[in-house]
């Protein structure tokens, strides 16, 4: 049977792309930064898995205004990479894994998950920027993703107990999958930021460490949480934390957290990542 | 469950995007998302006016644009997202078009951001401002 083999959960921001595209990583501001991802990286060769689900959202990138879905699943063979307005970040092309995709595409379904099913998606950097910071920059990606969008632009967004609930779902849906698969759950968005509005620039690291400690160790009450307060608390832009309720959901009861980091700020945001594994019980 | 899109608004100095901007900004964002195409970049930053004269947007959109008020394109339907296809187009980063919504310039901005960002505390509530 395929198995959550671990949850992995970080910040995806643009300009992290640039600073890897354009070979800025070891300048004085961004290296504390891509250190605290040395550890990752290790980690993701000594673990590695077949395929990732990488809950993310779109930043215009892919999906204009015409159709906003709140839960979308890409089911291709691949994925390529998006023009954001900058021109394409240059990254391998994303390898789908359809077969993995369309039985969990049909599960959540038939558990009225009402998914929008993307036989065409091209990702942006909400996708690339957390793969290019477990993976470095590899000619080909190690792993076959399944890309799972998330309206966190347009209010309202899902509710964090529709994310922990999805999360819950996804991780039926891998263990009736018949096929020796290890399979990663990403979460990525966050943490506390706010990129516009006379309050830009808004920076919460106490908040966002409680919602990590509270993501490991109480997701049934941290679900809860209204969207209101996310807004208030960690920027109009922190609400891309419910992404990482799917993740938790999907990793049962009980966790083990194998990596913490975080960093402020890179551009506008403050940078939170875990590595967590299922505890076994 | 019934939507209250109020409660957004005491929160100062944000701009939430509802399903109702969603509506009221929809040629503004779907222009902004013209912008990923090289060409239509090329096209805009020569001729901006022109370019937009072929839009389904507002004067008051149009005229947000040609000023780069992106606090007025968000106060108008714009989301911040389709909004950065306008500074992208012109190679600006998030850090340098954001700066300009605040009351601060750029290098202030980057300082604040370096020295750990917006404190949060005095900007929870309007309410609590005297802003409402
Ligand atoms: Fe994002």
């Amino acid at each position: 049977m395929a198995k959550i083999v671990a949850g992995i959960a970080t910040s995806h921001v643009p300009a992290v792309g640039h600073a890897l595209d354009s070979g800025k990583t070891q300048d004085a501001y961004w290296k504390p930064m891509f250190d605290g991802y040395e550890f990752s990286k290790q980690w993701a060769k000594d673990n590695p898995a077949d395929v990732a689900i990488i809950v993310y959202n779109d930043h215009a990138s892919y999906f204009g205004m015409e159709i906003m879905p709140t839960f979308a699943l890409g089911i291709a063979d691949s994925f390529a990479i998006c023009d954001e307005g900058y021109g394409p970040r240059p990254v391998p092309v994303v390898e789908g894994a359809p077969e993995l995709a369309t039985h969990l595409g049909a599960s959540l379904i038939m558990d009225d998950f009402d998914m929008t099913i993307l036989n065409v998606l091209e990702v942006d950097h909400g996708l690339t920027v957390p793969m290019s910071l477990m993976y470095g920059t590899p000619d080909k990606w190690p792993t076959k993703v399944i890309p799972l969008p998330v309206n966190v632009v347009m209010n309202p967004q899902p509710s964090g107990e529709r994310c922990l609930a999805l999360g819950k779902a996804i991780k039926r849906a891998v263990e009736q999958f018949e096929g020796d698969l290890k399979v990663e759950i990403w979460g990525t968005g966050g943490m506390s930021h706010q990129i516009q509005g006379a309050r830009a620039g808004l920076i919460n690291l106490p908040w966002d460490i409680q919602f990590m400690d509270d993501l490991i160790n109480q997701p049934e009450v941290l679900q809860y949480k209204p969207h209101l307060e996310y807004m208030i608390e960690a920027g109009s832009e922190g609400v891309e934390l419910i992404m990482w309720l799917i993740m938790r959901g999907a990793l049962g009861d009980q966790v083990n957290e194998v990596y913490r980091f975080n960093h402020v700020p890179a551009s506008n945001t403050s940078v939170g990542h875990l590595i967590l594994t299922p505890k076994e019980d | 469950m019934k939507p209250d899109f109020e409660q957004f608004k005491d929160i100062p100095g944000t701009t939430i995007f509802t399903i109702e901007s969603a509506r009221e900004g929809f040629h503004l964002n779907q222009f902004c998302m013209s912008l990923r195409d090289a060409k239509n970049r090329e096209r805009f930053l020569a001729d901006g006016p022109a370019y937009l004269a072929e839009w389904d947007m507002t004067d008051e959109q149009k005229q947000a644009v040609i000023d780069r008020d992106f606090q007025r394109m968000l106060d108008l339907g714009g989301n911040v997202y389709f909004l950065s296809k306008i500074f992208a187009a012109e190679g600006l980063s998030y850090v340098q078009a954001v700066s300009t919504m605040t009351d601060m310039n750029t290098e202030e901005y980057q300082q604040m951001m370096i020295n750990g960002g917006r404190n949060i505390e005095g900007w929870r509530s309007k309410k609590e401002r005297g802003e409402a």
